[in-house]
């Protein structure tokens, strides 16, 4: 097999596709990738089946890059087959990695998810109140579903995860370089997020923008305010995750005069991203006064979705507590 | 030197004086209206008239503007001088016959009538021209000046109208020798006793007879000078030129060792409490101005009058004015009711008036307070225990009419009373004195949250701050008395003095630290350390801690949000092993 190329494996869990594009997006330079290595499952692109996988010696695939986030039994089954199939897993992009944005449902547990998405929606028509059963009997024959879990979890939550590619989605000089790296075998310690360990403020054109005390008086939300294309964004008062996220993704939100999301993620040394730029954006609220405070951290339209949009399945909370959810 | 004779009498004096200057140096007295001495001369009114003769030649001249000569013979008093001014004076006297200075002038000179013809019997203008040269070359403004031809001749501003030009400095009325000018306040107000000691007074001034140092002061504000650049009047009647008016501010850099920070207090200002009528009411005086008003070196000798200057028949003195009060300030101000019973016992003593004295709580807690208060009760201060909730002059029945009506509520009684009194005394708080918040920016403390200084340690350490070789002095920590206030200075500069011989200080061991490889330069921490420890590196595009500086308060390793600002021993690394380890028993 010294010959032979290394074989690589994508699989797709709890995501929307973009990280899939990402790959797509590579371009040309896909060509190279595929030169260099063997595709050997690829649901998106490629017709292989479960069993194909399961017929591989343990350990045969070089990496499994896996995108999404881990919400049923199926992507369990799935992630945890390719661990055993796979020298390295990569998680791709930010919903593998942190949770992403299906990462939210955790605010919410399975029942509360069902309810509203086949009976309260407004765009919902149920008169019989179907609800998608694991199991169902028709005629006579049985059919299953896989398991909707009550919470969803990062990759890493469900299986060992050797590297991580951050971002919604990954850039693609990030991938080409892990891809690289691997291909070379220049890979830094397991664990590794493959992206430069610093915040995004570090490599933001606007960072030099920030005037000598940056505090914040009023939050705005980015459509309420013409934005200034060279100024930082927390001081035009609108709420930038930039200071609490990790670089490396060549400032894309930013070039397109949006403040950052915070999909990258934290820093290595940063347990909880939401809670720490909360405490960041606490400390430059411009007043001393209890109520205007209150009345400022009042105007942060949905503050859990905000600080948290990418990253609550791996923060300290993880998810709202089960008895809390009605 | 110019050597000249006067009535006989030999003077020498500098050359370029005036006749009238010299005689006045052999205090030889010529009749003026309208010399001034920092007005240049003109001789308008010309009762100066004096007879010179000079080699020969003898000529009647006008002694205020007529310079010395070497030789010079004057005559103040010859018939002919007499004659010529005695005409003068009856001309002025037909002119401005209501102005006194000229009928003064007429008796002295045994004039009893004028035979020239009266236009006008009110008029007191002499048309001297004194009152346009001053506003013109003394003030600098040009406001006013003579108008019309021969007759109808007199001194206005432009067009009649009042001029914008006008400054309202009253120079004019002030240089007048007639009393023809007069100046009102526009808004018609009357002196009330926040103006006896802030009211009208001089641009240049000693602020209060015990100022120290004991030097004038110019009031840059309220100065002429300062306003059009003219005037300078001071500088021209000091003989020791001890006046200079291109004084700056000066910013002093003084290396130190160990600073004492005793900033002070200032009082609260009873304008923000409405309901009290501060400033409304003239009758309603705060602390600070009832204690000058009984100085004896204040503006009423320090006789107790209301401001109609009469004396009061009730006195109430409202406590706990900005203090020991949610809407303003919420602590006590410790001093406000010892000085109130002060008050009460001078009313008491000066005065035959009722005084009501107005508390939440009597904190007599001092040495001899107690005491002093007890001697308050048997003076017969009626003393009614409950807070104020509004003055007012809307008077209920015959006995409130013309007074200030105190309500309260009496929580002894505990019912609502209306008080009517004729005058109130409002303890006001103390307040810290400046920004407290930007000065202790400057020297990287902390305050506490009534905004005073923060000390380190309330008991163990109540006169340093968290930064070393900084101490604190009286009110800027905390409202405090007289005797406290000593006694703290004393502990402060006991303090400062052991750590100046000594030399050196420890540095906390538990300090922040940032990580330089971390570090994405977002500077986010740099204005939140209250010690000014974070400096922001350019170049490198990172923030430093300074580690003397640093007090290990952890601020910014809270608040940083790429995790690259750690505290010493309290990593979250530990911290985390610290929790796991709770929850592993």
């Amino acid at each position: 097999m010294s010959n032979a190329k290394p074989k690589v494996a994508f699989y797709w869990c709890s995501s929307c596709g973009g990280c899939e594009e990402s790959i797509v997006d590579l371009a040309e330079d896909i060509l190279k990738v595929v030169a260099a290595v063997d595709i050997v499952f690829w649901p998106v692109a490629l017709d292989f089946k479960k069993k194909d996988v399961e017929a591989m010696p343990d350990g045969s695939i070089a990496v499994s890059f896996i995108n999404g986030a881990v919400r049923l039994s199926e992507q369990e089954e799935m992630v945890k087959l390719l661990r055993r199939k796979s020298q390295l897993v990569v998680a791709h992009g930010a919903c593998s990695h942190l949770g992403g944005i299906p990462g939210l449902g955790n605010f919410w547990n399975k029942e509360t998810i069902f309810r509203r998405a086949y009976h309260t929606t407004p765009s919902t028509q149920n008169p019989d109140k179907i609800v998608p059963l694991e199991k169902t009997v028709l005629d006579g024959k049985e059919l299953t579903l896989p398991r909707f879990f009550d919470t969803v979890y990062a990759l890493n939550q469900v299986i060992d995860v050797d590297y991580y590619l951050p971002g919604c989605a990954p850039p693609r000089d990030l991938i080409l370089s892990a891809v690289g790296a691997i291909l070379e075998g220049k890979l830094p310690a397991k664990g590794a997020v493959l992206s430069p360990n610093k915040s995004l403020c570090d490599d933001c054109d606007r960072n030099d923008s920030k005037p000598e005390k940056l505090v914040i008086k009023e939050i705005k939300r980015p459509w309420e305010i013409m934005l200034d294309p060279e100024k930082c964004f927390l001081a035009q008062g609108v709420i930038c995750m930039g200071p609490a996220t990790r670089t490396g993704c060549n400032e894309r939100c930013i070039e397109a005069n949006m403040p950052c999301r915070g999909c990258f993620g934290p820093t290595d040394q940063v347990h909880d991203q939401g809670a720490k730029f909360l405490s960041a954006l606490a400390s430059i609220l411009d007043t001393n006064d209890e109520k205007e405070i209150d009345k400022i951290v009042q105007s942060i339209s949905d503050p859990a979705g905000t600080f948290y949009r990418f990253s609550l399945p791996t923060s300290i909370l993880q998810r709202r507590r089960m008895e809390a959810i009605k | 030197m110019v050597n000249l004779t006067i009535d006989g009498k030999k003077v020498q004096i500098e050359e370029g004086k005036t006749i009238l200057q010299a005689a006045a140096k052999c205090e030889i007295k010529i009749p003026t209206l309208c010399y001034h001495p920092v007005v240049e001369a003109y001789g308008a009114c010309r009762v100066c008239m004096v007879e010179v003769t000079v080699r020969g030649k003898t000529d009647l001249v006008t002694a205020c503007n007529t310079k010395v000569q070497e030789g010079l013979d004057v005559q103040t008093g010859s018939e002919r001088v007499l004659k010529a001014r005695r005409l003068n004076v009856e001309m002025l006297m037909a002119r401005a016959p209501a102005a006194e200075p000229v009928q003064e002038l007429a008796k002295a000179l045994g004039i009893e009538k004028t035979r020239f013809e009266i236009k006008d019997p009110q008029e007191k203008c002499i048309l001297c021209g004194l009152c346009v040269r001053a506003c013109e070359t003394i003030v600098g403004a040009s406001a006013i000046s003579f108008i019309e031809r021969g007759t109808e001749r007199k001194v206005m501003p432009p067009f009649g109208e009042p001029s914008e030009a006008c400054i309202g400095c009253t120079a004019c009325a002030y240089f007048c020798p007639t009393g023809a000018i007069t100046y009102e306040d526009k808004y018609g107000r009357k002196v009330i006793h926040t103006e006896l000691h802030l009211g009208p007074t001089t641009a240049i001034r000693v602020p209060i007879r015990q100022a120290v140092p004991m030097v004038p002061l110019i009031d840059t504000e309220a100065c002429i000078h300062f306003k059009t650049g003219e005037c300078k009047v001071c500088t021209k009647v000091c003989d020791r030129e001890a006046i200079n008016h291109d004084m700056q501010d000066e910013t002093l850099e003084v290396e130190v060792g160990t600073i004492i920070l005793a900033s002070g207090f200032k009082p609260f200002d009873a304008k923000r409490i409405p309901a009290y009528g501060y400033g409304h009411f003239p009758n309603v005086i705060t602390a600070l101005e009832f204690e000058r008003l009984v100085n004896a070196s204040g503006p009423t000798g320090g006789k107790i009058k209301l401001a109609d200057g009469t004396e009061p028949k009730a006195v109430g003195i409202i406590h706990c004015v900005g203090s020991r009060d949610e809407n303003y300030n919420e602590y006590c101000s410790r001093v406000c009711c010892m000085y109130s019973l002060k008050f009460a016992h001078l009313i008491k003593e000066k005065t035959s008036a009722d005084v009501y004295d107005f508390y939440i709580d009597m904190r007599c807690f001092g040495k001899g307070y107690e005491e002093f208060y007890h001697r308050l009760l048997h003076e017969g201060t009626k003393f009614i225990r409950g807070r104020v909730s509004d003055i007012t002059d809307m008077a209920m029945t015959q006995r409130e009419e013309g007074k200030l009506i105190i309500r309260v509520e009496d929580t002894l009684l505990g019912t609502v009373r209306r008080i009517p009194v004729d005058m109130v005394i409002l303890a006001t708080g103390l307040e810290p004195s400046i920004d407290h918040n930007q000065l202790a920016k400057i020297f990287n403390i902390s305050c506490s949250q009534d905004t005073f200084f923060l000390e380190r340690h309330p008991k163990l350490a109540p006169v340093s701050t968290f930064s070393d070789g900084i101490y604190l002095a009286g009110a800027c920590q905390a409202p405090r008395d007289i005797p406290d206030t000593v006694a703290q200075a004393g502990g402060a500069a006991a303090e400062a003095l052991a750590l100046a011989d000594k030399g050196t200080f420890a540095l906390e061991p538990v300090t922040a630290e940032i990580d330089e490889d971390l570090c994405a330069g977002c500077q986010l921490c740099v204005n939140l350390c209250p010690f000014t420890a974070i400096t922001y590196d350019k170049e490198k595009g990172i923030s430093v801690v300074n580690d003397a500086l640093c007090k290990g308060c952890g601020t910014c390793v809270a608040a940083c949000p790429s995790g690259a600002s750690h505290q010493k021993h309290f990593r979250d690394s530990q911290i985390f092993a610290e929790i796991e380890g709770i929850f592993v028993v």
